[in-house]
């Protein structure tokens, strides 16, 4: 009997053979997939320029064939922006970051990339804790969430988590915001789709387009990996509902 | 014939940018650097050049970090308070060994300080400012046309070593006019920037290109396979600039037995009071450097050894001096001129001729 063989999965060819080390359960690897995936069904792998974080983003384009760097802790999107604007709009630019690189270090440089409509898309992994450094407050954490500087969990003393696709929606230079978890096969889909949209309206040149994308981090939740999406599903989605807030149109 | 035409220090240095083949600067304003941004809004545009007013100095060199990372010729501005928001991105800089240009026309500090000028920047510009340890060459210029000039040899050092190099000038310097000959200048040829983030579809490569500011743990950053290779190879970069990129000028030195050490707008100053010093029969010259890092220790020592004395003139509460009696290694006598010596107390005094020439009588 022949048995027929087809190739019906696997790696992206712009995933470089090695990764850079994330923890059992984290969600960053299936961020590398994503953005690779996304790249090659666009064709955009020779036009794209990357530009990570400081955090668990830092290496991203170490381990993905496509020009890239990391910068100073939260400076990202003025990095993309200074890319972008010496080659004259020519690459495909965007930023990898965490969420306490993006909406707390970084946040500064954010609001101002959006007010500046940069065209650069910024994508904010949100994984409610500092990954890297252990598990401290972020300015993503939930109310009530325990991290190791909340350790009876996060109170109004502390602050609140702040949400930026939506906040950024009142933003005139902003073309596209949108959140999703891809932690799931529609929501892989979901967040594929918000990046393909994302990257559409940078070549357009329509303005900043962000996407915020869920993780798990389960060593500083201190969870199984399991016990980790379960969490994200009953607290985090909740929280960070998935979907878009801003999109100015356009093919998708 | 060149063009001449009758500029400030801070104009120069914007067609010193473009005499350069910079066509990119992001910055931020702060006095007494304006005219240093409001040139280039105003000439890069004409250019079809890039312009950017960033949101902060921690901004302008981000920016500055991405299109050197681009491969292009950028440059930013600042002073006093920016200078130090700078600092992070200057420390990325050189462990990305990003070459660009960053101009610091001093005012007084510290903090806030004032708006006016001085030259209060010497030990954080010439120490690597930022965490961590690492070098950059600086060059200060004394006249309008050396603003110029030396913003052309500040992009030529800056792509030979693949290293951020500043350019400390001062209040007085920007805003005061001089005569300027507009030109290109003519250097060795430089290493090719095969380096680059530009997308790889604008090269033909198999593989990316990948620009990091860290090392060490897991992340494969090329060429460097440790942290170790690459602090060697920086240690290898920093004495290569040592050797090859001191420079000074001297005036008037000959026998002097007395060698005024000044920088920037200081160093006209003291020029005027050696002058004075000659008329009334009063050896003493001056040891301008214009590489304030690397210094020039080596021609400090051998007059030292020689038995000359060094009288050194900062607006400042004495920063080069310390250079200068390092250098000098306690075989002669270092004195000292500084920002308490000025003609009024207020920050819009300075040290003037007549006071370095009693200061000069007084210690001959």
């Amino acid at each position: 009997m022949t048995v027929k063989k087809e190739l019906v999965y696997t790696k992206p060819e712009l995933k470089l053979g090695y990764g850079w080390g994330h923890c059992p359960g984290c969600h960053h690897p299936i961020v590398e997939k994503l953005v690779c995936e996304v790249l090659e069904e666009m064709d955009l792998a020779g036009k794209a320029v990357g530009v990570a974080g400081v955090g668990c983003s830092f290496g991203f384009f170490a381990s993905i064939n496509i020009d890239g760097a990391n910068c100073a802790h939260g400076a990202a999107p003025a990095v993309a922006t200074g890319i972008k604007r010496a080659l004259y709009g020519k690459p495909l630019v965007f930023t990898i970051q965490g969420d306490g690189d993006c909406a707390s270090i970084g946040g500064g440089y954010v609001l101002n990339a959006a007010a500046r409509g940069d065209n650069i898309t910024i994508i904010m992994v949100n994984n409610a804790n500092y990954g890297t450094t252990g598990g401290q407050l972020a300015p993503t954490t939930i109310m009530g969430q325990v991290t190791s500087t909340t350790p009876r969990g996060r109170n109004a003393g502390q602050g609140y988590p702040i949400h930026l696709p939506e906040l950024l929606v009142g933003m005139q230079g902003v073309a596209f915001t949108a959140r999703a978890a891809p932690f799931t096969p529609a929501g892989y889909r979901r967040a594929k789709s918000y990046l393909k949209a994302a990257f559409q309206r940078q070549l357009d040149e329509a303005g900043l387009t962000f996407v915020e994308l869920l993780s798990a981090c389960p060593p500083n939740w201190h969870m199984t990996p399991l016990e980790a999406i379960q969490w994200m599903e009953d607290k985090m989605l909740p929280e960070y509902p998935e979907g878009i807030f801003k999109d100015s149109g356009g093919e998708q | 014939m060149p063009e001449r035409i009758l500029v400030q220090g801070n104009e120069a240095i914007g067609w010193g940018a473009i005499n350069a083949g910079c066509r990119h600067f992001f910055g931020y304003p702060i006095t007494p650097q304006n005219e240093i941004t409001e040139f280039f809004a105003r000439e890069l545009t004409e250019i079809g050049g890039v312009f950017v007013q960033s949101e902060s100095e921690a901004a302008s060199v981000a920016m500055l970090y991405g299109a050197a990372a681009a491969g292009v010729r950028a440059i930013t501005s600042t002073s006093g308070a920016g200078w130090g928001l700078m600092q992070e991105g200057m420390s990325q800089l050189a462990n990305a060994e990003l070459p660009c240009v960053i101009v610091n026309m001093q005012r007084g500090g510290p903090g806030q300080g004032t708006t006016r000028h001085a030259q209060m920047d010497y030990l954080s510009t010439t120490r690597g400012g930022g965490q961590g340890g690492y070098k950059t060459i600086v060059l200060a210029p004394a006249s309008v046309q050396e603003c110029h000039d030396i913003i052309q040899l500040a992009f030529h050092l800056a792509d030979k070593y693949r290293n951020p190099v500043v350019v400390l000038g001062d209040g007085i310097l920007g805003q005061m006019a001089e005569p300027l000959e507009k030109n290109t200048m003519e250097f060795d040829p430089l290493p090719e920037k095969d380096w680059t983030i530009r997308g790889m579809g604008e090269r033909d490569a198999g593989t990316h290109n990948f620009i990091s500011c860290g090392q060490g743990g897991v992340i494969p950053v090329p060429p460097y396979t440790s942290y170790g290779a690459f602090l060697r190879r920086l240690e290898e970069k920093y004495r290569a600039m040592s050797a090859d990129e001191v420079r000074y000028e001297t005036y008037r030195n000959e026998d002097a037995q007395l060698l005024l050490v000044a920088y920037g707008s200081t160093a006209r100053v003291c020029q005027e009071a050696v002058d004075m010093a000659h008329a009334e029969g009063i050896s003493a010259g001056l040891l301008r450097p214009i590489s304030l890092w690397p210094f020039p220790a080596d021609v400090i020592r051998e007059k030292a050894t020689s038995g000359t004395e060094f009288l050194v003139v900062e607006d400042s509460l004495g920063q080069m001096v310390d250079d200068v009696r390092f250098a000098v290694e306690g075989k002669s006598q270092v004195h000292f001129l500084g920002i308490l010596d000025r003609h009024l107390p207020t920050d819009g005094g300075m040290i003037l001729p007549d006071r370095v020439l009693e200061e000069i009588k007084k210690v001959s």
